[in-house]
């Protein structure tokens, strides 16, 4: 493949070296990043993505569609068989040597483009994990959803457990599940900017991000600093209005509720901060290939007295909830991620710097406006534990204040700010990998064009990716602190099961 | 102590309305609206601007059903003589015939009949109501407004309106989400479980149309109407949470016009 960028290491291989390969990378020191799977008319083109220095490794095997299974590299990392699940409900395509791959993202594939479950020789349980339940003295298993009690997206938890103690926990994302891969085929590049935007709404400005990065590498254009530094401050108010309200779920749960309301109140500003300097509290239909649609609807200045106001706000606030003992207590040696299984797993966003993993996209895998601007050090924070979580989201809201400063500063110093939001792009055949940092972490795009329009399209955010390690996190806690842990790892199911 | 000295510093803070207009309600985009004198010629090809297919030309007059509009702004940015934004957030409609603007005379004459026949079924409600939300294939942002409304900004309990964990108390259910199939089973549960009598609000363009989902294997056809009898429809992606506290007004039968206005 010669279609991709040069930080973008791709090499196309034979099913049967495809597994070997990319546990070759896990072991030379990649951090596995995904397992996706693009649909290109009689054939299925498998992705192995991994994360190296600067960069990602993508190893590529096709299937024909008469065959479809794969060699698993179940030994190399313990996510294989976590992204084999999804690619198994989506497509019907199914490691060679699983014996059951329970449902995860849908109850059967649904989206039927290619294999029923019996071709590939598998019987998929629908209702019952192939994993053996928990046995003891009053063990039993409590269905917690898919309707769950408050404003929350639907999920199901199976949490086993003798009555206080929780034993095991096993997701279930799939009642949600959307379809939403299959709604990018068929669509213009600038129509997939709105999807991407709706795949996980509350991190949509970071998924436009990723999807209209892989687009431009495919046209071969550079975006204006204008427009990248317009992104660069949605994306960042993005960031503190998620981190504001993983806080909140946090307060809610511990009955804080004057730092509820306060915290509340702050992230309100923030979502009409967004609404007021582009029409949508969510900043849909700013990002698009090319750029951006709209400037600033405010002068730069005034965005940046707002910010300050909110920014001095929030901090006052914080710095009174931190040393809130009752509050501390909740989170203090809860749901602990311990260090290697951070990195076994590959932990995203928060949820791995929270365990001492140190990376995030907008450093080292560097794009947009990112790369030159400053960021400020970063907590020190590594016992895992939902504390932890909390102290790197707070310190990531400083450092998207810091970032917000330089980029609206830079706005305003700009000669022509009123020229150069988008560029008109010709997006050429091929297929290309878009990435961006999500408030839950890295957001992946692998988009195939064809005459324009999207033949294919994969994608993976953060979300999916941390779920798989919320079973882990209950090493010793009890049923009381499940609403901590599920704050803390701040998932997105629309995001996990779309 | 310090707690609350800090909840008392800003003052007060909530909204006025629906006593008095919110100054930010009308601040950003709610709805789109057309210029009912245009007429559009034969080679104009209008419907294919729209990526949700929300456009429809009838007679050279261009109509917009905003139960599929998501608000992206492509037919305002590239045809402005026609479409423009609103900023009225009362967007909510008591049908889905009701949100085609501008609306027919068949539609605005049913009407009359729609308002009292709900309050008819929501007399005994008196003013006071309690919300059951259930998320069928959202993309997560209706959660965040209707969690909103119960902030200091919004407080919607100072209007009577709770939210309560159980479908047996509620009397309005909020629905999210483009239909998920597989949340079809759990949605006619909870509708099954509420007691008499109820409103279902479908929230959301995902839930009245699909939305962008619309064509998808996974999603019930029609958006959640396919599955449940939905008596108002509050449109947008996501509707802002005064939109969706207008929705949940109408629902109550003390709403301002009804929905007449548009």
């Amino acid at each position: 493949m010669t279609d991709l960028p040069l930080n973008i290491q791709s090499t196309s291989v034979s099913t049967i070296s495809f597994a070997c390969l990319t546990e070759a990378r896990i072991a030379a020191g990649d951090r596995f990043a995904a397992l996706l799977a693009l649909p290109l008319g009689e054939q299925i083109r498998l992705l192995s993505v991994t994360s190296c220095f600067g960069g990602f490794n993508v190893i590529e095997c096709d299937l024909e569609t008469a065959e479809p299974t794969y060699p698993s590299f179940d030994a190399a990392t313990p996510m294989a068989n976590w992204y084999a699940r999804r690619i198994f409900d989506l497509y019907g395509l199914a490691p060679s040597d699983a014996a059951t791959l329970d449902p995860l993202i849908a109850r059967r594939p649904c989206q039927g483009l290619h294999q029923s479950p019996e071709k590939t020789g598998l019987t998929p349980k629908f209702a019952e994990s192939s994993r053996p339940s928990v046995i003891g003295e009053g063990v039993f298993k409590i269905p917690l959803g898919p309707v769950r009690s408050g404003v929350f997206e639907s999920i199901e938890f199976v949490v086993e457990t003798p009555g206080e103690e929780i034993l095991h926990v096993e997701p279930r994302p799939f009642y949600k599940h959307r379809g939403v891969d299959a709604a990018f085929f068929g669509k213009s590049a600038e129509d997939g900017a709105l999807i991407a935007e709706r795949v996980e709404g509350i991190a949509g400005v970071a998924h436009a991000i990723a999807y209209c990065q892989a687009v431009e590498k495919l046209a071969d254009v550079e975006i204006h600093m204008q427009a990248e530094l317009v992104r660069v401050v949605h994306a960042e108010l993005e960031r503190i209005a998620n981190h504001l309200e993983s806080v909140i779920r946090h307060c809610e749960a511990s009955a804080q509720a004057v730092a509820y309301a306060r915290l509340s109140l702050h992230k309100e500003s923030v979502m009409r901060l967004r609404s007021n300097i582009c029409g949508h509290r969510f900043s849909r239909g700013v990002i698009a290939p090319g750029g951006v649609t709209t400037p600033l609807l405010l002068p730069p200045a005034e965005v940046a007295k707002k910010v300050a106001e909110i920014e001095k706000s929030i901090d006052r606030d914080m710095t009174l909830l931190m040393r809130t003992p009752s509050f501390l207590d909740r989170l203090r040696g809860t749901g602990v991620v311990t260090p290697l299984q951070a990195r076994l797993f590959g932990a995203l966003g928060p949820l791995g710097r929270g365990s001492g993993l140190t990376e995030d996209g907008r450093i080292s895998h560097t794009y947009g406006a990112y790369k030159h601007l400053g960021f400020l050090p970063t907590a020190d924070a590594q016992d895992g534990d939902a504390m932890s979580r909390q102290m790197i989201r707070i310190d990531e809201i400083a450092n998207s204040f810091h970032l917000l400063r330089q980029a609206l500063d830079d706005l305003n110093n700009m000669e022509h700010p009123s020229q150069n939001w988008k560029v008109e792009l010709e997006v050429k055949d091929g297929m290309s990998l878009g990435w961006a940092e999500a408030p839950q972490g890295e957001v992946l795009y692998a988009v195939a064009i064809e005459k324009g329009r999207i033949k294919s399209l994969a994608q993976r955010s953060a979300s999916f990716h941390n779920l798989a390690l919320f079973s882990t996190a209950f090493p010793k806690d009890i049923t009381t602190d499940f609403a901590f842990i599920e704050a803390s790892f701040g998932i997105s199911v629309a995001g996990a099961s779309s | 102590m310090p707690w609350i000295l800090r909840g008392l510093s800003n003052g007060v803070i909530t909204s006025k309305y629906p006593k008095k207009m919110d100054s930010y309600g009308d601040s950003h985009h709610s709805s789109v609206k057309v210029q009912t004198e245009y007429l559009a010629s034969r080679d104009t090809d209008l419907e294919g601007l729209c990526p949700t297919g929300a456009i429809r030309v009838e007679l050279g007059r261009p109509r917009i059903d905003l139960g599929q509009c998501i608000l992206c702004g492509r037919c305002v940015d590239r045809a402005p003589e026609i479409f423009s934004f609103s900023t009225d957030f009362e967007t909510a409609r008591l049908s889905r015939d009701l949100l085609v603007v501008p609306p027919s005379a068949e539609s605005t004459g049913e009407l009359a009949n729609l308002k009292s026949a709900l309050a008819d079924r929501v007399r005994r409600f008196g003013n006071s109501v309690a919300l059951r939300h259930i998320d069928c294939g959202s993309d997560g942002s209706e959660e965040w407004e209707i969690a909103a409304l119960t902030n200091p900004v919004y407080d919607v309990q100072r209007l009577g309106i709770t939210f309560t964990a159980s479908p047996r108390h509620a009397d309005i259910l909020l629905v999210t989400g483009a239909g998920a199939k597989g949340m079809s089973d759990s949605l006619k549960e909870t509708y099954h479980q509420m007691a008499e009598p109820k409103v279902v609000v479908a929230v959301g363009t995902d839930a009245i149309s699909g939305g962008t989902h619309s064509n998808s294997a996974a999603v019930v056809a029609g958006g959640i109407e396919g599955v449940l009898p939905v008596d108002v429809f509050v449109p947008g992606s996501p509707p802002s949470p005064f939109g969706i506290l207008y929705g949940i007004l109408l629902a109550m039968g003390i709403a301002l016009d009804g929905g007449a206005s548009t």
